[in-house]
């Protein structure tokens, strides 16, 4: 089996120290906004918890029935801490290992667990907004309040908006250098051609 | 001769318009504003005011806080006065901060304003106001804008001559107005008419502490005269207080006439670096005085009220030292210190001239003892040695003056009914502009401490006659907005105000916006009767007093059904607001209360007092419209007569509560 080049390896170490910073700030965020709330109210969603304005959306989330937000109420956020732990374990392995494939296998980890993500998300975000308390003050006939994955979306008098939070920009960074590192090893000759001057780190 | 008689009748006709124009009234001065006054004033939807105007309400006990340049009022806060749109001073968390030594007060005449300065600037952590029948001082807060603290003042009577502050807030001032007999119930039981031996007068020095908390750390014993205003010097004359006091006469009845006879009264200058030496000394005579002193604790939002016992004295004419006599034109009302602390502005109030003194000149003149004579033991400064000048032909009855920190000095004129801009090196008038009518204090802000602000002055008028639509024999007092940034005064804005303002001071939106709470955190509510969630609200007896602890979250009290109330029972409703979200209060009250509603503001507890008179079912409700579900924010009680059977029980939506 070929070998990873120095650089490779380098930044398959980067990309996984890089998900330290998880553990220190949220991933994920939704901002409501509405006419009573020109300041927009925020959730952050961590590996291991939610933080945020979460009183205020629980108490507005109860006129039209919808469950209460609690971090205890997931159980990912036991796990996740571990599972982002694991990965980094493995992306130091897989440096340390060194051969071709891990750089397959590093996207793939990545890719993986951010689509396992997503759809963990959607699930629970289907399951807040469609499962709503019948006796609701407030019912509208064929209204599902599910908040976008990403992007904006108009809920009654809200606007609710979802995307990255400073982990979760973290996190795509990682997945780029994770791309990154396939297309090195992909172009590797090509690239040695080039950038003669950085052939030690491309060997 | 045709055109003779054309020329004789046109003389005829000009001569008859001549006549006719001359034995018209001259029109009167209307008010004029300049033209692009409504943009200066204009704060377009959204945006906030510059200035924080902190206006005393006199009479009705509060203070407003207005907005300027719009003149927008933005609160209403209670100090002195009950307040039952809010509860203060009807819930029992709030009515020991009207606690006296003549028991509860409900009212008071809330005049002067002071806003805490740091080497002579606004720095914008408390107001201070004076209660000016039962004497009194008050600390607002201006993060929460709520009365935190409120303390008496023994051995007074009319605390007008406060709440001025020092240059670094070390002391606010009480200096009382009317002086009394004092010392025990003997001494105090004394014919009106011995005055002279025994009515004295006092000047209170509150020590406030770095958190705000108010001590009376001396009292200064004078002569029995009128106290009428205060400002303590600043920069080189910082460590210095000065008095304006009038009815040096004594006179006791009939003061219109017997406390205007004499040329002079005097403005009191106090060495109050001084007087703490000899109190540190050891000087101080402990007497017995019986005041409260109540304050708000922000974690358990209850006020405690404790009675005090004693205050250190000293008696001025035992040190000579430690106070000498200004004389001052014709009882002097405003006693006013320029931004430097170099000129005291004296403003005999019946006097047609402004006196101005020289602290310099003052200092001189004690060195040098260049004294004119004695005033019940006092020495009395020789007036020309003090005076630096005076300001010739103001206007008519000179009031209070104000500084833009450029040089000048503004000043109200109650009888002309204007208010007169000088420079105070020249002492010449600059301009003048009438005011609608008759102005009393007026206000630039900043406009008393080292640093004005400037930009604006506010004139705060007595009369206001046909400013506004009628309302009938009662209306309110009208106030003037002034631009002052130019060499001439421009009229602004007239807009109407709350109660009776006297003096008023405004300070820098920044300085305190940021600082501005939104909540209290619920976690740190120390209320022994606070319930953090619903699961522990309860119904409690004991004995014939019964104790309902309430939560109230958007859009329903938890629990809303109780029963087991009996008539003659004293009913405790523990309300707490489990909101934590900014501008969500809720309100509680109940049909038949004889006191008030209560608001409750989030993360708080508030508790209002019940006693149920008649046997039937009682609705309670939220009265601050806080959710669109806030017309189902109710509940029911049941009374039944006294000694009935039926056992306390309380639910919410049927779930029972044990």
């Amino acid at each position: 089996m070929t070998k990873l080049t120095p650089l490779s390896r380098w930044l398959i170490l980067l990309s996984s120290l890089l998900l330290i910073i998880l553990f220190f700030t949220p991933i994920w965020q939704i901002d409501l906004w509405a006419p009573q709330y020109p300041e927009w109210l925020s959730m952050q969603i961590w590996l291991y918890q939610v933080s945020g304005d979460i009183n205020t959306i629980n108490g507005l989330n109860h006129y039209i029935g919808m469950k209460n937000i609690q971090t205890e109420m997931f159980p990912e956020f036991k796990i996740m801490p571990y599972i982002a732990g694991g990965m980094i374990v493995t992306g130091l392995l897989l440096a340390l290992w060194g051969k071709k494939i891990s750089s397959w296998i590093w996207l793939l980890v990545l890719v993986g667990s951010a689509v396992a993500g997503f759809v963990d998300f959607y699930l629970w975000s289907y399951d807040y907004g469609h499962n709503l308390d019948p006796k609701a003050a407030i019912i509208v006939p064929g209204m599902v309040y599910q908040p976008p994955l990403i992007g904006s979306k108009e809920l009654l008098n809200f606007v609710a908006y979802a995307g990255p939070a400073i982990g979760g920009w973290i996190a795509l960074v990682s997945g780029i250098l994770a791309v990154a590192v396939v297309f090195i090893e992909i172009f590797k000759k090509k690239l040695q051609k080039r950038f003669t001057s950085a052939s030690t780190l491309l060997k | 001769m045709k055109r003779n008689t054309l020329i004789s009748s046109s003389l005829a006709a000009i001569a008859f318009l001549a006549l006719f124009q001359t034995s018209c009234r001259p029109k009167s001065p209307g008010s004029v504003s300049v033209g692009d006054a409504a943009s200066k004033v204009y704060v377009a939807p959204g945006e906030h005011d510059e200035f924080y105007n902190i206006v005393s309400g006199g009479f009705n006990g509060q203070i407003s806080v207005v907005g300027l340049p719009s003149g927008r009022v933005l609160k209403i806060l209670p100090v002195f006065s009950v307040f039952p749109e809010n509860g203060y001073g009807y819930s029992e968390e709030s009515k020991p901060m009207l606690n006296t030594s003549h028991g509860f007060v409900p009212w008071d005449d809330l005049h002067h304003i002071a806003i805490s300065t740091t080497k002579g600037e606004h720095d914008g952590r408390w107001a201070f106001a004076n209660a000016n029948n039962t004497p009194r001082i008050a600390r607002v807060d201006l993060t929460t804008f709520e009365t935190a603290e409120i303390l008496e003042i023994p051995n007074s009577a009319g605390n007008h001559s406060s709440p001025f502050i020092t240059e670094n807030t070390e002391y606010v001032i009480a200096g009382t107005r009317f002086s009394v007999p004092m010392g025990d119930d003997a001494q105090r039981d004394v014919p009106i008419n011995t005055y002279k031996e025994n009515f004295k007068g006092t000047i209170s020095f509150v020590k406030v502490g770095d958190d705000g908390t108010m001590d009376i750390a001396f009292q200064l014993v004078t002569p029995g005269v009128n106290f009428d205003l205060a400002r303590a010097g600043k920069g080189k004359s910082h460590g210095w207080f000065f008095f304006s006091c009038y009815n040096t006469e004594q006179a006791y009845s009939l003061l219109e006439v017997n406390a205007s006879q004499k040329d002079k009264d005097f403005i009191m200058a106090v060495n109050w670096k001084k007087a703490e030496e000899y109190i540190k000394a050891g000087k101080g005579k402990k007497v017995k005085a019986k005041y409260a002193h109540n304050k708000l604790d922000h974690k358990t939002h209850i006020t405690t009220s404790t009675i005090k016992e004693d205050v250190l004295q000293l008696d001025i004419r035992d040190f000579d030292d430690l106070v000498y006599m200004i004389p001052c034109p014709k009882s002097p009302h405003g006693c006013d210190v320029d931004p430097t602390g170099e000129y005291i502005v004296g403003s005999g109030k019946l006097a047609a001239m402004i006196p101005v003194f020289s602290f310099t000149k003052l200092m001189t003149a004690i060195e040098n003892s260049d004294f004119e004579g004695e005033y019940d033991g006092l020495s009395v400064v020789k007036y020309e040695s003090a005076l630096h000048g005076i300001v010739e032909k103001p206007g008519l009855g000179p009031l209070h003056t104000e500084f833009d920190g450029k040089g000048n000095a503004y000043t109200s004129m109650f009888v002309s009914s204007e208010v007169v801009k000088w420079n105070i090196s020249s002492l010449e008038v600059m301009d003048r502009v009438p005011t609608y009518y008759s102005v009393g204090h007026l206000m630039i802000p900043g406009g008393c401490t080292a640093k004005p602000h400037g930009k604006y002055l506010v004139a705060y008028n007595k009369i206001t006659k046909d400013r506004y639509l009628p309302t009938g024999p009662e209306l309110c007092h009208s106030a003037q907005l002034f631009d002052i940034s130019g060499d001439k005064m421009k009229l602004l804005l007239d807009f109407p105000t709350i109660g009776e303002p006297h003096y008023a001071e405004a300070i820098p939106a920044s300085l305190i916006k940021e600082k501005s709470v939104k909540i209290f955190k619920i976690e740190d509510n120390q209320h022994p009767q606070a319930v953090k969630s619903p699961a522990d609200a309860r119904v409690v007896r004991e004995g014939n007093v019964v104790r309902v602890y309430l939560t109230s979250i958007r859009s329903h009290f938890s629990p809303d059904n109780i029963e087991g109330i009996k008539v003659g029972d004293e009913v405790y409703f523990h309300v707490t607001n489990m909101e934590q979200d900014w501008d969500v209060p809720h309100g509680f009250a109940i049909k038949g209360a004889d006191n008030a509603e209560t608001l409750i503001m989030p993360g708080a507890t508030q508790t209002l007092k019940w006693m149920p008179k008649r046997v039937g079912i009682y609705p309670f409700y939220c009265t601050d419209f806080c959710s669109a579900l806030h017309q189902e924010m109710q509940g029911y009680i049941r009374v039944s007569p006294k000694g009935s059977a039926v056992p306390i029980k309380y639910s919410l939506d049927g779930e029972e509560g044990k």
